[in-house]
Formats: C-alpha cells, sequence, structure tokens
C-alpha cells in the first residue's frame, strides 16, 4: 500500500529502533510497564510470538502463553514505550506466519523447535553477548 | 446561541496513529489544511449574513473563466484558486480579523487541544439495499425463508392510508453525501506542513476535500489517554490477597 509521505514522516517519528528482530515462533520475555496503584512496575510476558502485523510504527505482535494451564495471548504495539524491552528466548524453527494452529495443540505437541539464544533488548546487549564468547576463547 | 467559527479548507491525507507520552496508542487522522486566502466577504447590510468566502488551491488559468478571472482580480488575488466556499462567521469577526486577500494558515486558525469539526463528502457506496443502507436486519436465514434474506419486511398497511408513507426507508444510492465529523480534538499541528491532526476518522476518501472548523457545539474535550489497566494478579488462586503487597 502505498502511503502519504507525510504520513510516514509521521510515524516515522515514533518508531523506536532498539528493538531486536524477531519472528514468528520465536519465544520472547516481554517486559511490559504495569501501572498498580500509583506505582510503576515491570511485568514480564513470556511467550512465543504467534504473528506479527507489520505496518511501520503501527506494528504489532501477538504473544502467547499457556498461564495456569489456560492459554493467554496478548497483541503489543510494537513501537510502544510501554514495552522497557524484549528478550528473544529461543529462536523457533517454524515454517509459516502465523501460528494460530498453536491455538489448538497442548501440551508436548504445542512446542517450537529451535535453539536457545538470549538476546537482549538493548543497543549494547550486543557486546555483552560477544564478551563472554571472547573469554571461552 | 452558539457562535459561529473560522474554518479551513483541506484535504484528508489518511489515517495514522499517535502515541501518547505514557505508550498508549491512538488513532487520528491527517488533514493538509490551507494555505486558504480570503476571497470575499459578505455582511450583513448587503448580503444579510456575515461570512467569510474562502479560496483554497490553485486553479489552472486555462480552466479559468473570463467573469471569475475578473472577480479574483477585483480582489486583487493574482492566483485564482481552484476551490472556494464561504464560512459563517459572528459579524465582529467577519468585518475585522479577515480582510479580503490575507492568506491563513493552520497554525493561524488552530491549536493543539482545540474542539473542531470535519465536514467531508463521505466515499459513494452505489445503490445499496436496506440492510446495508439503513442498518436494517433483514429476514432470518432458516426457518423456511426463501427469496427474503435481505429484504426490508412490508413497506406499508393496506386500504388505510393506501399508500405507502414518505420518507420510507428503502433501498438506493448510499454515500457521496456531506456529513460532518464533530468534537473531535486536534491532535497535534504540524506547522512546516500545515497538517493537522485530528483525533479520530473523518468523512471522505484520502485526498478529499475537508473543512476543519471550531466544533459548533461547546463541549470541552481533552486528548486523555486513556487509564491503563490495572495489573491484576496472574494466579487466580491468589485473588484473595489482592491489594496486599506483593514480593
Amino acid at each position: 500500500m502505498s502511503q502519504n509521505p507525510v504520513i510516514r514522516d509521521i510515524e516515522k517519528s515514533f518508531r523506536r529502533d532498539n528493538i531486536p528482530e524477531f519472528r514468528s515462533g520465536d519465544s520472547v520475555r516481554v517486559h511490559t510497564l504495569i501501572k498498580e496503584g500509583d506505582k510503576e512496575r515491570v511485568q514480564i510476558f513470556e511467550g512465543v510470538v504467534i504473528g506479527q502485523h507489520r505496518g511501520g510504527a503501527r506494528a504489532t505482535f501477538t504473544v502467547r502463553k499457556i498461564s495456569y494451564g489456560v492459554g493467554v495471548e496478548r497483541i503489543f504495539p510494537l513501537h510502544t514505550s510501554r514495552i522497557e524491552k524484549i528478550e528473544i528466548v529461543q529462536k523457533g524453527r517454524v515454517r509459516r506466519s502465523r501460528l494460530n494452529y498453536l491455538r489448538d495443540l497442548k501440551g508436548r505437541a504445542a512446542r517450537i523447535k529451535g535453539q536457545k539464544t538470549i538476546v537482549d533488548a538493548g543497543a549494547t546487549q550486543p557486546d555483552a553477548v560477544a564478551a563472554p564468547a571472547a573469554v571461552a576463547t | 446561541m452558539s457562535s459561529f467559527k473560522m474554518g479551513l479548507l483541506g484535504r484528508k491525507l489518511g489515517m495514522t496513529q499517535v502515541f501518547h507520552e505514557d505508550g498508549t496508542a491512538l488513532g487520528c487522522t491527517a488533514l493538509a489544511i490551507g494555505p486558504c486566502v480570503v476571497t470575499g466577504q459578505r455582511t450583513k447590510e448587503k448580503h444579510g449574513y456575515a461570512a467569510v468566502q474562502l479560496g483554497f488551491e490553485e486553479r489552472n488559468l486555462r480552466a479559468l473563466r473570463r467573469p471569475q478571472a475578473g472577480y479574483f482580480k477585483k480582489a486583487g488575488i493574482e492566483k485564482a484558486p481552484a476551490v472556494l466556499r464561504e464560512i459563517r462567521l459572528d459579524e465582529k469577526d467577519a468585518a475585522g480579523q479577515y480582510e479580503v486577500g490575507k492568506v491563513l494558515k493552520a497554525e493561524e486558525i488552530f491549536k493543539m487541544g482545540d474542539v473542531v469539526d470535519v465536514v467531508g463528502v463521505t466515499k459513494g457506496k452505489g445503490y445499496q439495499g436496506v440492510m446495508k443502507r439503513h442498518r436494517m436486519a433483514g429476514d432470518s436465514a432458516t426457518h423456511g425463508t426463501h427469496e427474503f434474506f435481505r429484504h426490508g419486511g412490508s413497506i406499508g398497511c393496506r386500504l388505510t392510508p393506501g399508500r405507502v408513507h414518505k420518507g420510507k426507508r428503502m433501498s438506493g444510492l448510499m454515500g457521496n453525501v456531506k456529513n460532518t465529523s464533530s468534537d473531535l480534538v486536534v491532535v497535534k499541528i504540524l506547522e512546516d506542513k500545515g497538517v493537522v491532526l485530528v483525533k479520530g476518522a473523518v468523512p471522505g476518501p484520502a485526498n478529499g476535500l475537508v473543512l476543519l472548523k471550531g466544533s459548533t457545539k461547546d463541549v470541552k474535550k481533552y486528548i486523555v489517554p486513556r487509564p491503563l489497566k490495572e495489573a491484576e494478579s496472574k494466579n487466580p488462586m491468589k485473588a484473595s490477597k489482592k491489594g496486599q503487597t506483593q514480593k
């Protein structure tokens, strides 16, 4: 869809650039700011990304998790400041972009194969990951 | 009686989304407003009402007819505008503030937080049935219904009154009519681009002509971020512990 250049500029100004790349099937920890009374604290929502809705600053992504036996899905605006950071726990190997089939699966069947990697959202984090590797060698 | 408020002409650019400071999103429409030139005035003495006539955009000189060219020449306007609209105003405003030839920009008339109306022409929908056009319910899909699913039902009685009432809602042309979105709020003004962001939707297609003007109603509205939902306990079994401090 072609977009008006003025609107593109407006949306550009709301984009965050410190968001890690992740795809459907990845397991993520979303650090969200939660309001509790008059205080704010960080709550972590950990689950599998089952879909992304691209669209510049309007992009959203859906995270699914099983909480106390109940499936919970949450749609986050990707560029909102209410998300403190997004950690990628595991890169998943999936063959489609929308994992709606996970809703019908339970337990072991609902797992996604992939390798464990912990990537942080912060811009400084890639160095932090690289540093221990250097020590190991 | 509410007083008339100034407005400006513009074009709808399309819808977008902005984030509040607290990170919640707000859907809004971007409008390219102005610059508009005052091309004429209507006065109580001469015309019976007070208004200013605004011109917007430029007209191809070849498409300009001689009488119109003369009209703009008399008003001292070099570039003939393509669109002319009158904005009704209170007498004192019309005469004093907006003399002929004055060029008006969006930021001179509007500011953040203003409550505004947006007038436009809705998208044409063509010839539509009663379900879409008048939100009638249609008939049931089952229970033996046939060939009557999207009908509007009976349109009247029998000998009395012996005719269909005037204004009976039926199928017909829908859309492409003037419509006003009232009481929207100005979210932001980008002065360098002459763009105004208003909260919510606005009639018409992208690139459609719109008139942005101060709200005719005297309502006060603010752009308030939607109150965030308070966190609830994660564990439904611990619901009784609500209100207690969490570790």
